[in-house]
């Protein structure tokens, strides 16, 4: 009989900071300049530099930690993580290793309609390194390697969970809740395609019932939350093979693939670096005032589980609607400031998970891109109400407001799209039809309902489209009757 | 109009705002010494004339436009090469950094210019601030200027023995662990280590962040308060400096110590191996007593081990700090065939004996199984010697110690001389390791006529007191001034 196993993860998440400037110098933190131009003698490195803290820095840190549940620190400081590589100026990152600014933390996850606490170990404050282009695959097998220090400096906070976590799904998941906390607090673009949210992770095996953690491999380069997911679902099952086959696990970091769908060993364990870290010097602790911690404690915006929650008990939405809105704040406020405009909350919840997602993933576009407005959207969503335009023109308005922006009211004016309501107009449309399809006014009469229909649609056709079908349908049903 | 060389910048401001005398005389006078003087002494790395010619006409042409051109304005002075400045050779005396021209000046040298200082050059030293004679120059050693055979001490011995022969008026460098006090008093000039984070460190070319200070080498008290005016004060650019609430130093030159309770720490005495030292010592005790004070012999139990603890501390930061000089961005680069070696060839080819034995010393301690029995440990007696002097500075205004167990010794003589290094460093790198202000003070000469000095060590930001102590013997002994070494008509 095979061993039944249990699935240990643990995330490490780095999330850069979406402050102005650099973490230790004045240098700008725009993604996407020109190669080295977002530098200065202190991010390179340069002999007689010194770091100095940014403090915004420090306060994006303590919102993302405040939001996340954590144990505020009132004394942390600055460790230096030393290891050769070209893209790390001084050889060492500044980070913070024995005193963190955050620790204890936790965010609650569902998967599959079961929620669960996943814990946080730790928040830590660090730089970031540079990036090099390597003229081959890899800095050994290159000619030469070209190095981009833009990055280099910027700021950025490690979240390490604890091995909380027993599937690639809730590792995704957690993620995916993460990315929303970070968002929400402003504190990151999370955006995982342009690195500025990049995640490891740890995960081991262990017979169901066994409280001794397996040996764990480390997990790197999974650059979207789908490559997390595939490369842990891999990982899973090599682990398992391994184990089944008698064989032990070689505690390794390994390298995902995502061509190829594989992880590979990149380093063992002993050849793994001695960081040698000690306090640094040249930067003083950080010692915070409580009542700078409540000041942004207090300026929290509301969070992604709160938002949740208001949007199914007071809005009435359901579960799975109110986490896709919520999912993301440019999202979620996107939606209430709709409902505060046009108050049908389920309503909006159609159009915003339906239409407006369609087009934006169609376009590939952001909420914050987007050129529909709340106002636009709440115009459009009044017009269909009242009953000027119908549901089907309410979409053709809605794409062309979508791609051009204009208003929905000049749209319709423009396509003269008015839907036509008034049964004296109609009436006549309706006599007219009736006395052209005598055979379909005597199936109707004979009972066969489906003549109704071809009706309806001839008078559709006959006014191009803007007959209110329900008055329509109101009209033909009387006429016929009579 | 007889020589300029040899007075002080207070003697020579007050010619330079006569002007009975120009900047620019004053500065080619002084580049003319170094130009006769270098052959023997070699104290510059680099001499930049031309600019200093420059700046002494802008400074003449502003005092004649009647402008305020600062409180330095005109005075040559030398810069230890560790001290960057912008786009000129800042080499730190090493290979590694042989033509690295910083875009950027250190704190203190935009101080200077503030003041209108006329920097004449960049000072040799031990390579990185590695050394206590300078013959850990990459380049070449710097002789004493009061004998030929002997070493003017280190790490900043080159910008002592620029201002002992006369070559400027003062000078600036740095203390790691006595790299400024020790060749002061070996090169008979007042050397100044400021409290820590009195001077900013921006663009001080690292040895040890924790220990480093920038400070100043003068020829009397007066220039040392005048210097210590312009280069005090917080720096944004450094975070571990802070603002000094002292005002004027000047205010301190005041000659009078009645009252002021000097203590003479026993363990420093007995570190000195030269008898006239001792004597020279208690000369200056008696002398202080006369005037008023008291002085009593202290005990400060750690000093047998700051020697250790501080090569611990020191090696830490040195493999740390000096982890950037890799080959990549700038200094020096040897290729190799993939990036391993380059790094290896760029930094065995780079760095000198001494730095490496830092740097392999440093990873050892930090390394993980290590840092505890080590590095650790080295802080925890860092605590104690800090508490040592926090106890007895609590009941004394000051300490009296020599600066030197003996005066300057020969070229070869402290290479594998271990306890001469380690009697050396006793004396001097407790103030390092508890960032206290300390003063290097000439006080008689020792054997075949060197100089030797006096150190005064103060509460942190109590340098007041210190200009006190060494205004009072300054005027009240003939002891503080020796005879120049070199002779004005070379
Ligand atoms: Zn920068």
């Amino acid at each position: 009989m095979s061993t039944e196993y249990e699935v240990v993860i643990g995330l490490e998440v780095h999330a850069e900071l979406k402050t102005k400037t650099k973490i230790f110098c004045s240098c700008p933190t725009e993604f996407g300049g020109e190669e080295n131009t977002h530098v200065c003698p202190g991010c390179l490195g340069f002999p007689g530099t010194l770091p100095i803290m940014n403090k915004k820095a420090v306060e994006y840190a303590v919102r993302a930690g405040l939001a996340l549940n954590c144990e505020i620190q009132e004394y942390s400081k600055f460790d230096r993580k030393h290891y050769f590589y070209p893209d790390l100026p001084t050889a060492y990152q500044i980070s913070q290793f024995e005193f963190p600014i955050c620790k204890a933390g936790y965010v609650e996850i569902a998967v599959n309609g079961k929620k669960k606490k996943i814990r946080l170990n730790r928040i830590h404050l660090e730089e970031d390194a540079g990036k090099l282009l390597h003229s081959g695959n890899s800095i050994t097998s290159s000619q030469y390697s070209l190095a981009d220090y833009n990055r280099s400096g910027m700021g950025l906070i490690e979240l390490v969970s604890e091995p909380d976590l027993s599937s690639a799904e809730e590792a995704r998941t957690y993620l995916e809740k993460l990315r929303a906390v970070l968002e929400y607090t402003g504190v990151s673009d999370v955006k995982m395609e342009q690195g500025s949210l990049r995640c490891d992770a740890n995960i081991s095996l262990r017979p169901v019932g066994s409280s001794k953690l397996g040996t764990k491999t480390e997990i790197k380069n999974m650059n979207s939350y789908r490559s997390l997911q595939r490369a842990l679902e891999y990982e899973i099952e090599r682990q398992r093979e391994v184990l089944e086959e008698g064989g032990t696990i070689i505690q390794e970091t390994r390298g995902w693939d995502e061509e190829k769908g594989i992880t590979s060993s990149m380093r063992s364990k002993e050849e793994a670096d001695d960081y040698r870290y000690f306090s640094d010097p040249d930067l003083p602790p950080i010692v915070l005032e409580p009542a700078w911690v409540e000041e942004i404690r207090a300026s929290l915006p509301e969070l992604p589980d709160a938002k949740k929650d208001r949007l199914v008990m007071e809005l009435g939405l359901s579960e799975y609607d109110a986490d896709i809105i919520t999912g993301s704040r440019a999202l979620a406020d996107f939606f209430d400031k709709t409902v505060t405009l046009f108050n049908e909350p389920k309503t909006v919840a159609n159009w915003v998970m339906g239409e407006y997602l369609r087009l934006l993933n169609a376009e590939g576009t952001e909420v914050q891109e987007s050129k529909v407005s709340p106002e636009k959207m709440a115009a459009l969503l009044k017009s269909q109400a009242t009953g000027k335009i119908s549901g089907k023109m309410a979409k053709a308005v809605f794409e062309e407001m979508f791609m051009t922006g204009k208003d929905p009211e000049k749209i319709i004016k423009e396509k003269g799209l008015v839907q036509i309501s008034d049964t004296d107009a109609l009436g006549e449309i309706v006599e007219k039809v009736l006395a052209a399809n005598p055979q379909s006014v005597a199936d109707y009469q004979a009972g066969k309902e489906k003549a109704l229909g071809f009706l309806v649609g001839q008078v559709m056709k006959e006014t191009k489209g803007q007959a209110n079908p329900g008055v329509v349908n109101g009209l033909l049903k009387q006429k016929l009757t009579d | 109009m007889s020589s300029l060389l040899g007075l002080t910048a207070h003697q020579l401001q007050g010619l330079l705002e006569k002007k009975e005398i120009s900047s620019e005389d004053l500065v080619k006078e002084h580049l003319t010494r170094i130009a006769q003087s270098e052959e023997q002494i070699k104290a510059f790395v680099t001499v930049t004339g031309q600019e200093a010619l420059q700046q002494a006409r802008t400074i003449d042409e502003k005092r004649s436009r009647g402008e305020q051109p600062g409180s330095l304005a005109g005075i040559p002075l030398a810069l230890t090469d560790n001290l960057c400045t912008q786009g000129i050779k800042t080499t730190a005396s090493s290979r590694m950094l042989r033509d690295f021209r910083p875009p950027y000046n250190a704190a203190v040298v935009e101080k200077l210019q503030e003041a209108g200082a006329v920097s004449v050059g960049k000072c040799n030293l031990d390579e990185f601030g590695l050394g206590a004679s300078t013959e850990n120059s990459a380049f070449f050693p710097t002789h004493n200027p009061y004998g030929e055979q002997a070493v003017p001490g280190g790490a900043c011995g080159g910008a002592a023995a620029a201002v002992a022969a006369q070559e400027v008026v003062f000078a600036l460098g740095s203390d790691t662990g006595g790299s400024l006090r020790q060749p002061a008093s070996f090169c008979g000039v007042i050397g100044l280590k400021p409290t820590y984070g009195a001077v900013s460190r921006y663009g001080l070319i690292a040895c040890a962040s924790s220990l480093d200070q920038v400070g100043c080498f003068t020829r009397d008290m007066t220039d040392c308060a005048l210097v210590m005016n312009v280069i005090y004060g917080r720096d944004a650019k450094d975070s571990t400096s802070v603002s000094f609430p002292a005002g004027d130093f000047t205010k301190f030159l005041v000659n009078d110590v009645k009252g002021l309770k000097i203590g003479i720490p026993r363990e420093y005495l007995q570190e000195v191996n030269d008898p006239r030292i001792t004597a020279y010592l208690q000369q200056a005790a008696a002398k202080l007593e006369e005037l008023g004070a008291v002085c009593e012999e202290v005990s400060l139990p750690h000093t047998a081990e700051a020697a250790s603890c501080y090569n611990l501390i020191l090696a830490a930061e040195v493999s740390s700090n000096l982890a950037r000089y890799d080959g990549v961005q700038y200094g020096l680069r040897v290729q190799g065939e993939d990036l391993v070696s380059m790094y290896k060839k760029s930094r065995s080819q780079g760095f000198g004996e001494e730095v490496k034995k830092q740097i392999i010393l440093g990873t050892y301690v930090l390394s993980s199984g290590q840092y505890e029995d080590y590095y650790l440990q080295a802080l925890k007696v860092r605590t104690l010697i800090k508490e040592d002097f926090a106890q007895v500075l609590s009941k004394y205004d000051c300490l009296l110690t020599p600066a030197t167990p003996t005066a300057a010794f020969d070229f070869g003589a402290i290479k594998d001389n271990l306890s001469l290094l380690t009697s050396l460093n006793t004396l001097t790198c407790p103030a390092n390791l508890a960032g206290i202000p300390a003063l290097s003070l000439p006080f008689g000469t020792a054997a075949q006529g060197s100089p030797c000095g006096l150190q005064l060590l103060g509460r942190a930001f109590g340098e007041e007191t210190l200009l006190r102590v060494g205004y009072a013997l300054e005027q009240n002994t003939n002891l503080t001034q020796p005879s120049p070494a070199v002779k004005g008509e070379m």
